[in-house]
């Protein structure tokens, strides 16, 4: 029986987006092979990249080995924000939990103020998340884009029920935005087509939700790895888009992580590394040490 | 690859409705061949190439391969997808702890401890970790029966022995022979001298190459040989390469049909990476990309349980969430005045919520809402979680005769359904938004409770 390795060559190519701008710019996608499949045919211009979260009010219920890193400057975002450049990123991830009608209903132009402050004093691109919630998200993320006129910020979530107001906020001043729908295929592309209609498909990155491992991540791999095969494999245009996995609060907020530093770590870099094999072009964790030891473990020879 | 019935009835004799295989026809029972539900032997009137050329073609495409013996007896192989949203996964690899002869009386002890005892009890579940590697490093091959004997005395752990000098690697064998272990590493070198060995004992074999194409000639031969339950390490040095080689093998099985290379793996994190969380990263990586055996130079609680969550999760079949039925369950004991929260039925929900309840130390009643197993806000997202069926299973769940008042709390994502629910529920009862993440249950319900004892 003769043996013919099976090489494989796709049609599709994931959009290449590119966040931030000048020299603080990145691109992210752009590949037409599957996650490190780097012995088929193609390529992947970009490899994976990595952010960190910075959170814009000092975090209440983080354990103290997460606080660790960063706990000289957990209370001042833009000094946080700033202390992610010693940990190799690629980008920084900014969270406005405040802005959430159910923590502090900070307003709007205080936080897009906030944005505009780390975004000019990091030297990679800012990625920023409002507070999920749909009405007050509108307010936060028009503000923010509007702020930060130009910057080309990665802005999200956009959802299903805000996606005009937001989309359009976002499309008007210059920057790249993230689709978010709840851990589903059909709901995804749902968005995704209806989004397209207003914004450009070069400026959308996928957030498909991201579980934490032993609660819920098989979904998130599963998801993830069917977008990706959809994409690359059949050419499906409403998913060859790079797609974020913010994974590093979900597993930071389990019992699991809380409760031992190196078990918290495993936690979030095992996540981290199946979402990253399923096919995520942008990872957003929370612990610096996760993300060497992900590096390390991918870059190994 | 399954072969299609219309192809195996070429090959059976067709000539008389003889019926002798229990079927009315050839054809019906080439079908029942290629689905599974009949044996080749049915068939009296076919030559034994025939034979056993078709049972060769109706082998699943992924070998079974048993390590160990009894009640810990691991099986791997068998698989039949390549990706787990295809269908699903089926045997998960067996996670092994690897002893070395070098390592002093003590470190033993200790590791034998683990196997037993490092166990996870996890949403229904019990974890824990299943095989033991016993390697010969020291150059004493005494010193190693030694270790050997003391492993198979001691534990009913399933066994791997690693050896690469053959002798050594035979007297271990015949010490544990009963225990099914699984001898490695068999290579290109010593594979001729070692046939007429392993045949003295059949056990399962692990083959090692310098890559995916090197094993091949080797599988042949052993099965030629009639030795089948192999074990393939195609000698991956990184991540990279693991990626690549287990890509290669698991396509060259279910895709191209190979049979050369349909068998399941062995993989050796403990040899890969020198950092104790790298090496469980790999890990992980094996049990993503299809790894049957994973073998780890140590591990503790900390370590060993995330490893074995995310095997579980991979391993979880995704056609059939995993649900709870749909009642009113009680938390402590609750009473006619205790809190009563409203969910879906995806376990996982049910079970964040319950323990989040229980860790309040508020008694209360959860209703589960069958949601076809879907998580709260994905099942809103579906129509499964609407304020109008929740309403009407708050009717019908009886939960109306435990409780005098008429407070009920649904999760804060799903706020939106208050109007609807309260409307379904004639405005007989006041909903209450409760916390958006079950990590907010703790600060809320107390109040709650004390607000409905007041």
């Amino acid at each position: 029986m003769d043996y013919k390795a099976p090489v494989e060559a796709y049609t599709g190519v994931v959009r290449e987006v590119t966040i931030g701008k000048g020299n603080k710019s990145l691109k992210i996608g752009g590949e037409n092979i599957l996650p490190l499949h780097f012995f088929d045919q193609g390529s992947n211009p970009n490899p994976v990249k990595f952010a960190l979260e910075i959170l814009d009010m000092k975090p209440e219920d983080w354990p103290e080995h997460a606080v660790e890193p960063f706990k000289d400057v957990i209370s001042d975002p833009v000094s946080w924000a700033k202390k992610c450049r010693g940990f190799a990123v690629d980008a920084v991830s900014l969270f406005l939990m405040s802005t959430d009608p159910a923590v502090k209903n900070a307003p709007a132009d205080k936080a897009a103020a906030l944005a505009r402050e780390v975004a000019e004093a990091i030297d990679v691109p800012l990625i920023v998340y409002g507070s999920g919630d749909e009405k007050k998200d509108v307010e936060v993320l028009s503000k923010v884009a509007e702020v930060c006129d130009g910057m080309n910020l990665l802005i999200g979530p956009v959802l299903k029920e805000n996606y005009e107001a937001v989309g359009k906020a976002i499309l008007d001043h210059g920057h790249t935005a993230i689709a978010q729908s709840p851990l589903d295929i059909n709901l995804l592309k749902e968005l995704n087509v209806k989004l397209s209609k207003i914004f450009p498909p070069d400026r959308i990155v996928i957030d498909p939700l991201s579980s934490a491992l032993g609660y819920g991540m098989e979904y998130s791999f599963s998801l993830i790895e069917r977008v990706k095969q959809i994409g690359v494999i059949t050419k499906d245009s409403m998913t060859m888009m790079p797609i974020i996995a913010n994974l590093g609060g979900e597993c930071w907020k389990t019992k699991q992580a809380k409760e031992n530093k190196k078990q918290g770590l495993l936690w979030e870099g095992m996540t981290a590394l199946s979402l990253l094999l399923a096919g995520a072009n942008i990872l957003v964790l929370r612990h610096p040490e996760t993300l060497k030891l992900i590096k390390e473990t991918i870059e190994a020879r | 690859m399954p072969i299609a019935g219309s192809e195996i009835v070429k090959m059976l004799p067709g000539k008389k409705p003889c019926k002798d295989c229990g079927f009315p026809t050839c054809f019906a029972f080439a079908m029942k061949l290629a689905s599974g539900g009949a044996t080749v032997d049915k068939c009296p009137y076919l030559s034994e190439e025939v034979k056993a050329k078709l049972v060769d073609l109706l082998a699943p495409p992924i070998k079974l391969v048993t390590v160990g013996s009894g009640e810990n007896a691991v099986k791997v192989g068998n698989e039949e997808v390549i990706y787990r949203h295809e269908k699903t996964f089926v045997h998960s690899p067996g996670i092994a702890l690897l002893i070395s002869d070098k390592e002093d009386g003590a470190e033993v002890e200790e590791k034998i401890k683990k196997i037993k005892e490092l166990q996870f009890p996890w949403v229904g579940v019990n974890l824990k970790a299943n095989l033991l590697t016993l390697h010969f490093a020291s150059g004493d091959k005494n010193k190693f029966l030694a270790l050997v004997k003391k492993v198979y005395n001691s534990t009913d752990a399933g066994i791997i022995l690693i050896s690469e000098d053959l002798d050594v690697l035979f007297a271990a064998r015949d010490i544990c022979a009963d225990r099914h272990p699984l001898l490695y590493p068999i290579t290109k070198g010593d594979i001729d001298k070692a046939i007429p060995r392993i045949k003295e004992n059949l056990t399962p074999v692990g083959l090692r190459g310098e890559s995916v194409e090197q094993l091949i000639p080797l599988t042949i031969k052993l099965k030629e040989a009639g030795i089948e339950e192999l074990v393939l390490d195609p000698g991956s040095k990184n991540l990279l390469e693991a990626i690549r080689d287990q890509t290669s093998i698991r396509k060259a099985a279910l895709k191209q049909g190979f049979r050369p290379l349909g068998y399941p793996t062995i993989a050796f994190p403990a040899f890969m990476a020198k950092d104790g969380l790298k090496e469980m990263l790999v890990g992980s990586a094996f049990i993503n990309k299809w790894a049957s055996i994973i073998v780890f130079s140590d591990f503790d609680k900390y370590s060993l349980l995330p490893l074995l969550v995310q095997r579980l999760n991979i391993y979880t079949d995704p056609r059939f969430p995993m649900a709870v039925e749909e009642k009113y369950y009680e938390v402590g004991e609750p009473d006619e005045s205790s809190p009563v929260l409203v969910t879906s039925n995806w376990a996982l929900t049910y079970f964040l919520v319950s323990s989040a309840v229980e860790a309040a130390k508020v008694p209360a009643y959860i209703c589960v809402k069958d949601a076809e197993g879907l998580g709260v806000l994905t099942a809103w997202a579906a129509g499964k979680f609407s304020g109008d069926s929740v309403g009407t299973f708050i009717k019908k769940c009886g939960i109306e005769n435990k409780v005098k008042h008429r407070k009920l709390v649904i999760p804060g994502k799903v706020a939106r359904i208050k109007g609807e629910l309260e409307d379904a529920l004639n405005l007989k009862w006041e909903v209450i938004i409760g916390p958006r993440e079950t990590t907010g249950i703790g600060a809320f319900l107390p109040g709650l409770a004390k607000q409905l004892k007041g």
